[in-house]
């Protein structure tokens, strides 16, 4: 299963499903990440975690951990 | 109309939120806390209306029952009902914040949407069809530009039309398997429910949303109904139902926008961007990130511009201090009562009790205001947020929040604006535990006590101060990791998926007002506990009983038929001094308690009553426990004429010819020796480490009164506030303890049962820190 921490500063991913549950996730979704969309990585904080990505127009962080519930394709 | 209207202001964070509520309200506002969270409620009157009341939401980004902000604006939204909603909405992000507009539009309250930063959208060359927009969502939207001040009388007028117009139903649809279900939960479970707010409802049960099921009080067959047709949908649709409802939000306002935005532009970096390119790449975004709180430390609390330094804060600190506190209230109303021949007692009241307690706390206001200056700056162009990204993989091992480094930092200057800084923290479980943490950061107050001990017992090793800040920080990041484990921050989850805003320039009204806000609460609130908790140690230290008589001390020691010679000795007995060394604080309500109270400090090495009286003084301000070693150890009595620095010649005062006597200075130097062996004295030979202990103890435990009035505003909370200042002793006397008992292992003297205890404590501490630990999904409100 490739998540969205596989995915490379400077690429782009489509959500294909959104794993975990409770609060982070519903947190996740109610910033725009949702099935379909499609997330560009932007880059890597200076110490390696959190990254930074653009979704729906524009800038979101979060943690290489909770990235890795996002499933991408 | 008879009925006052109520309009609730909701939006994104960062959608220019603040501005308009400002722009709104003008000076009208009323700046509080929701009630029993730390979360800052603002309300106003309406300045095209002043019958019409605005409420401030918090800045939300969804009405979803995980965070504290949302419960608390969707209780408000349900709860309260306000007669219209003025929903702000980012035009150059419209998606997102279309997101929270389905949710409110749900609710049955007529919303009129506010689009901000058109101007933006228009320059980057893209369109939005607002009419066609406007149809779809059923709801009345004005253009605006909040900064500019356009459109903003022009949507407070929709919105106080639209109040007064009535109830709504939202425009929106679900997919058919979503909408079915929800018409069938309407219709089974919400009977009794007003129409217009029925879909709200439906929606929340059909998202299992438990704050809203508990409200609903549904029997337990209707339940089941419910959790069936909610099952049936998401076997139809492969999804939780909580993802298939925030899903269908996305899709229907992608939907949406398909026609009404017109996008030109594309793929090209924005001004924001360009700057975020430079400002958090991954090789300089630690130095600029280093120069930055370099320049916000050196400006607000570093080195005095007349010292050659850059602080304009520090400038008028000292200024402060030692004019206005000093000299004008002090002394000056010192003169004033004695001129008017008040009582002494009053006299001392007013000067040396309030007006120098006061004087202590205005003192910080200057460095206060240009610290909070240069925070609402950060915040308003969109730093602050960085900060977080930038530090959060450090912070949060310790259950803090990235943004928990601007407080620390603070903190080695001065723990109140530290605990203050703490707002810009989001989430409250962090911020709450920031507050708790920050005072253990040796303030710059705390100084002359390390100076104090490194001087008097380690010959002025530098590794005393060095291992204070080591302290400190431990102190910090153990406090951090066990408390985090505890029942009381178990409540809340900590997502930190957090927006990056875009960088603009701060507004000047926006930074200004926030640093007033600050900066006033602080007078107001630290205020009153200073004043109050000043007068309480001016008492104690004042008045005490001699020889059988109550009063002033200082006026009774003047009595000799009361101080005799016989009574002296008693007094040195007592004391366990000799009796030259008699003076009237030895008679004082502080002197008689500190001396059984001293008892609890015994276990810690330093059970005597002059470092228990210093401790306890310390909590007015932590100068005052070298000061009141200086008075314990009869310094004035003793003190030399001053002489000139330079030519070693004595010195009198010009006008009155009489000799300048030395003063005590910061460190106490001239006390050295008394400290030194009054130490050994207490702790058989073992005084380094008594003296030690008692340091440690002294950084850990309560702070100041300011401090702890600064603790009990962020806190909101009267049972937080005592966590935290009794988290702080005992785990001060933990430390402290330890140290002296163990100690004494390696230098002699140890007491088994001592030992047998401190390795427990240690135990205990241990098992704290390395208990696995879980983090909670639910969010818990008490």
């Amino acid at each position: 299963m490739k998540t969205l921490r596989d995915v490379k500063v400077g690429e782009t991913a489509k959500v294909v499903k959104l794993h975990g549950e409770g609060a982070v996730k519903r947190r996740i979704m109610d910033m725009g990440i949702t099935k379909g969309v499609e997330v560009y990585v932007r880059k890597l904080a200076p110490l390696g975690d959190p990254i930074e990505v653009n979704v729906r127009n524009y800038e979101l962080s979060l943690r290489k951990a909770d990235a890795e519930q996002i499933e991408v394709e | 109309m008879d009925k006052k209207l109520r309009i609730a202001l909701a939006g994104n964070p960062n959608s220019g939120k603040t501005t308009l509520f400002n722009k709104l309200t003008g000076a009208n506002q009323f700046v509080g806390n929701w009630p029993g969270v730390t979360v800052e409620k603002k309300e106003g009157k309406l300045l095209v209306d002043k019958e019409v009341t605005l409420t401030d939401l918090p800045g939300i980004y969804s009405l979803s029952p995980y965070t504290l902000e949302e419960v608390v604006a969707r209780n408000y939204l349900v709860e309260e009902k306000p007669d219209a909603i003025l929903n702000i909405v980012d035009g150059t992000n419209l998606e997102r914040n279309l997101y929270l507009t389905t949710q409110l539009t749900e609710l049955g309250i007529p919303t009129v949407i506010a689009i901000n930063m058109m101007d933006l959208v228009r320059k980057k060359g893209d369109s939005i069809n607002l009419k066609e927009l406007s149809k779809q969502l059923g709801c009345k939207i004005v253009e605006i530009s909040a900064l500019k001040g356009e459109g903003v009388k022009e949507a407070a007028q929709a919105a106080i039309e639209a109040a007064k117009s009535g109830k709504t139903r939202p425009q929106h649809n679900f997919s058919g398997p979503v909408d079915h279900a929800i018409a069938h939960i309407e219709e089974l479970a919400l009977s009794g429910i007003p129409e217009e707010q029925k879909r709200w409802y439906a929606v929340k049960l059909f998202e299992r949303d438990e704050k809203a099921t508990e409200h609903l009080k549904l029997s337990a067959s209707v339940k089941s109904g419910v959790e069936e047709a909610v099952k049936a949908c998401e076997k139809e649709l492969d999804d939780d139902a909580e993802s298939i409802i925030t899903n269908e939000r996305y899709v229907y306002i992608a939907q949406l926008l398909k026609g009404i935005y017109k996008k030109k532009g594309k793929g090209e970096l924005s001004t924001s961007d360009k700057i975020d390119k430079i400002i958090t790449n991954r090789w300089l975004a630690l130095p600029i990130f280093a120069v930055i709180m370099w320049l916000v430390y050196a400006l607000s609390m570093g080195k005095s511009i007349t010292d050659g330094g850059i602080s304009i804060g520090t400038w008028l600190t000292d200024w402060t201090n030692d004019v206005l506190g000093g000299a004008w209230l002090t002394d000056g109303s010192r003169a004033i009562l004695e001129g008017w021949g008040a009582a002494p007692w009053l006299t001392g009241l007013i000067s040396d009790g309030i007006f120098a307690g006061v004087g202590a706390v205005l003192g910080f206001v200057p460095q206060m205001l240009v610290l909070f200056l240069m925070l609402c700056i950060l915040e308003d162009c969109g730093y602050m947020a960085r900060i977080a990204f930038i530090m959060d993989r450090i912070f949060r091992r310790f259950g803090l929040s990235g943004k928990s480094f601007i407080p620390m930092l603070v903190g080695t200057g001065c723990g109140i604006p530290g605990v203050m800084a703490s707002r810009t923290i989001e989430n409250e479980r962090d911020r709450r535990m920031t507050v708790m943490t920050t005072t253990f950061m040796p303030c710059g107050a705390k100084m002359p006590i390390i100076g104090l001990i490194a001087g008097a017992l380690f010959d002025g090793s530098t590794w005393v101060a060095t291992s204070a800040y080591f302290i400190g920080v431990a102190a910090i990041v153990l406090s951090g990791i066990m408390l985090k484990k505890t029942k009381m921050f178990a409540g809340d989850p900590a997502p930190f998926v957090m927006e990056l805003p875009a960088y603009h320039v701060p507004s000047i009204g926006n930074v200004l007002r926030g640093t007033w806000e600050r900066g006033w609460s602080f007078i107001k609130r630290a205020g009153t506990v200073i004043v109050i908790s000043s007068i309480v140690i001016w008492f104690l230290i004042s008045f005490g009983s001699v020889n059988g008589k109550f009063g002033m001390v200082d006026d009774l020691y003047e009595d000799e038929d009361l101080v005799t010679d016989e009574y002296i000795v008693e007094v040195a007995d007592r004391m366990g001094i000799s009796e030259d060394e008699v003076e009237p604080m030895d008679d004082s309500i502080l002197a008689r308690v500190a001396q059984p109270v001293s008892v609890v400090f015994k276990p810690l090495g330093f059970g005597d009553w002059k470092p228990t009286a210093a401790t306890v003084t310390g909590l007015v301000a932590k100068e005052e426990v070298v000061a009141n070693f200086g008075i314990m150890y009869n310094f004035d009595a003793r003190a030399q004429q001053a002489v000139d620095e330079e030519t070693g010649e004595p010195l009198f005062d010009e006008e009155t010819g009489e000799p300048i006597m030395e003063e005590l200075d910061e460190e106490g130097s001239q006390i050295w020796e008394n400290v030194a062996a009054d130490f050994n004295n207490i702790s058989d030979g073992h005084g380094k480490l008594a003296a030690y202990a008692f340091m440690i103890f002294n950084l850990l435990c309560a702070p100041c009164f300011a401090a702890i009035g600064a603790i009990k505003r962020e806190m909101n909370s009267r049972k937080w506030t005592w966590f935290a200042i009794g988290y702080q002793c005992g785990f001060a006397y933990v430390v402290s303890f330890i140290v002296w008992q163990l100690g004494r292992l390696f230098v002699g003297g140890a007491s088994v049962i001592g030992v047998i205890l401190a390795l427990l404590m240690l135990g205990a501490l241990c098992f704290q820190l390395f208990k696995p630990y879980k983090e909670a999904s639910k969010l818990t409100i008490q």
